[in-house]
């Protein structure tokens, strides 16, 4: 009983020094967001809503740029001082309004006597989210069942591959078969690795990660570039959903897309479904927690990661084909530039869950489409450093700033079966 | 009775060591090995073309003084920045951002090299060290964040890497770096006085062996004096060993995690520095080349010991030497050394998987 006080009061010490640190480092954003912003900005922004043709077409949002920056940054301010002061629970939310207020005032400063299409961007967003969002559930599979999954990134990356290749020979569904069948290879390989063979989780991973980069460029220089047809598939055209495609906002961000989109969205609600409320899903998490009381259980340990890694390998697999299925049509060396690596973060992020790493990957996804759409504002901002933006809010999510998330209990230790 | 009972214990102990650690690497590199030129017989290459590759693999790394020079050269950064990722091992940390701070080093270092006006010594020493320290700033970037934040050094690593690559892209286009009259990100070249001195000018001045292997070597005796016989050394251990451990004996594990990514960070970023002031004399958008990568595989070759870490780089930089003169005279694709690379990395990580395939080579249990 003494004990437990005793933790609970740790605890709470704990969480006052973070919730300091937490508030500081609002504050200090506040003042950053002001001193970069808030001077010698005049005019209005102007954001464009819809387009002409669109059946409901809204007016124009039109925000006074000067007033908007500074109320903006007071109130980034105040939630700093709050969580100084009060230590609330819901640190993601204020962070996420913090977050949300600091990018509309950049915004807003960029497009000051200037206009800007909205909807475009929040469009952009959703497309730019669903590879990270993809990687985010490749992630909770695995790291469910206490398997780290470094190897994200490059399983995308032969998804890319064999989504160009086979799609170019077969057409592009057979493609899309064949990268999620990719994509579960090297999760089959991962799972030897890791649970079979004991190898460290990350070495593992990191292994996977530069023999798939080695593979890709090495079939990219021997048989893509002798024949170019071999990398020259057709994507997947997008669906307009009916009447609901139509609607203001919404309709261009969620029923304008192509097929990856939509089971981009199916496939983080069945993970949902499969990790809550299904009997196989409580198995898996209880392997992520504690194997040797699943085992005793009589839940095959092995068994239950293998099937939840190859799981995982296919949905990234399936992610990384979006990047030429469901994209450009080619492939490039290294063009998945690091997304495994942010969708990783986007599923700490979203403490290992899947809903809420999809909400963590449409932030990413935000910060990615803004640097590609900034480029028509000409801000003064050179691009390169806008092409960090989404580096950089990952460093600051897994910071922990967000608060610290408990990934599942086992993670990272190899399963030693007793007889 | 007894006591041979304990002998052969003791002797059994000692075999499976001695084959732990010779057996292992050299069938995981044959194996690779192996498995490369097989990868390029599916690709549709002749049989002809496959023993090409292979025979020019060795000619061009062992087979001539100036093949061991190659060797030698490629082999001086990975030595350097393979140190920093077995000191990060020792101190349970994953350092995966060698590529970034390579490229922050090697940054730092070419300014220093075309910017000041400095006698020969003084100015290579202000040069390597002005690396050194932006690699050990740069990955000191992670060890806080991991010591004071509990974010994973290898996610921060890597993002610090993609970041490193758009600093570079960045800084190269800026008027006082750029080159003069190119659009290309590309530096300027690197005064005579920030050289490093090729060494076998005597013999041939076209042998591109620089004293930074001297230095090279000169740290590997160095990081294994600071792992292995001073107090910063057993805390690094101690805080890769077990943790918590460490904080009841008092270590102040934060300040270890700093300092280890830090030491990590200063050899990364003389690796870079090097490189720029032995061999290339100027930065270039790619001049980091994935050495920081390769010498992932490099530390976890050597096992993380210095010595290890000293016969592994040249082992790597011999693949990397070989790999050209494959390129050359086979045609073959660099990217399969990456793909051998990779290999290595798994078989030497998974000495049950290569004790499983080769069973006739260890002993039964």
């Amino acid at each position: 009983m003494r004990k437990f006080a005793l933790s609970k009061q740790t605890m709470n010490i704990a969480r006052t020094q973070s919730s300091l640190i937490s508030g500081s480092f609002l504050i200090l954003l506040a003042i950053l967001v002001f001193m970069l912003f808030g001077f010698g900005v005049e005019g209005e922004a102007t954001f464009r809503l819809s387009r002409p043709s669109d059946p409901y077409a809204l007016p124009n949002l039109v925000l006074p740029a000067e007033s908007f920056i500074g109320i903006a940054s007071l109130t980034i301010a105040f939630f700093g001082a709050r969580l100084i002061v009060k230590a609330p629970k819901e640190y993601s939310v204020i962070f996420a309004i913090s977050f949300f207020l600091a990018i509309a005032t950049f915004l807003v400063w960029a497009t000051a006597g200037k206009s800007f299409s909205l909807t475009g961007m929040l469009q952009a967003t959703v497309v730019r989210a669903v590879p990270i969002a993809l990687a985010a559930m490749a992630g909770i599979m695995c790291e469910r069942v206490a398997v780290i999954n470094i190897g994200i990134e490059g399983m995308m990356l032969a998804g890319a591959f064999a989504g160009a290749f086979f799609g170019s020979i077969f057409g592009s569904v057979l493609g899309l078969l064949i990268a999620i069948a990719v994509g579960g290879i090297f999760g089959l390989m991962l799972a030897l690795l890791v649970v079979t063979f004991r190898v460290d989780q990350i070495i593992a991973g990191v292994a996977i990660n530069i023999l798939v980069l080695g593979l890709t460029s090495f079939f990219t220089s021997h048989l893509l570039k002798k024949n170019p047809h071999l990398n020259d598939t057709a994507v997947f055209k997008s669906i307009q959903i009916p009447i609901l495609a139509d609607l203001p906002i919404i309709g261009p961000m969620l029923f304008r897309h192509n097929i990856f989109v939509y089971l981009a969205i199916l496939i983080v609600f069945s993970t949902t479904f499969y990790l809550f409320k299904t009997a196989y899903g409580l198995r898996a998490r209880a392997v992520g927690e504690h194997p040797k009381a699943a085992e005793t259980l009589g839940i095959s340990v092995i068994k239950t990661r293998f099937i939840n890694v190859i799981i995982g390998g296919m949905i990234a697999g399936f992610g990384g084909a979006w990047f030429t299925l469901g994209s450009v049509g080619r492939f490039d060396e290294g063009m998945t530039g690091g997304r495994g690596f942010i969708g990783l973060a986007a599923m700490i992020f979203g403490r290992w869950h899947p809903v809420g790493a999809l909400l963590a990957a449409l932030v990413f996804g935000f910060a990615d489409s803004l640097q590609q759409k900034l480029a028509i504002l000409r801000t003064p901002i050179p691009s390169e450093f806008l092409a960090m933006a989404p580096y950089i809010v990952t460093i600051i999510v897994v910071a922990g700033i967000v608060g610290s998330a408990r990934p599942p209990q086992a993670i990272g230790k190899a399963y030693i079966k007793e007889n | 009775m007894k006591n041979s009972i304990k002998i052969k214990q003791a002797f059994s102990v000692d075999r499976t060591t001695f084959q732990d650690i010779f057996f292992i690497p050299i069938l995981a590199i044959s194996l690779a090995i192996s498995l490369g030129l097989l990868l390029l017989l599916l690709t549709g290459e002749s049989y002809q073309t496959a023993l090409t590759a292979l025979i020019a693999l060795f000619v061009g790394s062992f087979g001539s003084v100036s093949a061991l020079s190659e060797t030698l050269t490629a082999a001086t950064p990975l030595i350097f920045a393979a140190l920093g990722i077995a000191i990060g091992f020792r101190a349970g940390l994953f350092n995966i951002g060698a590529e970034g701070q390579i490229i922050v080093g090697g940054l730092a270092a070419v300014i220093i090299g075309f910017s000041v006006e400095l006698p020969l010594m003084l100015h290579l020493t202000l040069m390597l060290s002005v690396g050194a320290a932006f690699g050990a700033g740069y990955a000191f970037i992670s060890g806080w964040l991991k010591a004071f934040t509990g974010a994973h050094e290898v996610i921060t690593t890597i993002m610090l890497n993609l970041i490193a690559f758009r600093l570079l892209d960045f800084f190269l286009r800026l008027p006082f770096i750029q080159k003069e009259g190119r659009n290309d990100p590309i530096s300027k070249s690197v005064l005579d006085t920030a050289e490093l001195p090729r060494l076998l000018v005597l013999i041939d001045p076209n042998l591109r062996i620089h004293a930074g292997f001297l230095l090279a070597i000169l740290a590997v005796i160095l990081v294994y004096w600071i792992i292995f016989h001073t107090t910063i050394g057993f805390e690094f251990r101690m805080v890769g060993t077990n943790l918590n451990a460490a904080k009841y004996a008092g270590v102040n594990s934060s300040l270890t995690i700093v300092l280890a990514m830090s030491a990590a960070g200063l050899c990364a970023g003389l690796a870079g520095a090097s490189q720029i002031s032995g061999v290339l004399g100027r930065a270039t958008s790619g001049f980091s080349a994935g050495i920081g990568f390769d010498a992932i595989a490099v530390a976890l070759l050597g096992r993380a010991h210095p010595i290890g870490v000293l016969f592994s780089g040249i082992l790597f930089g011999a693949l990397v030497a070989g790999g050209r003169e494959m390129q050359v005279s086979a045609g073959v694709s660099l990217d399969l050394i990456t793909v051998i690379q990779a290999l290595i990395i798994i078989f030497v990580a998974a000495p049950i998987l290569v004790k499983s395939i080769f069973p006739w080579f260890f002993g039964k249990k």
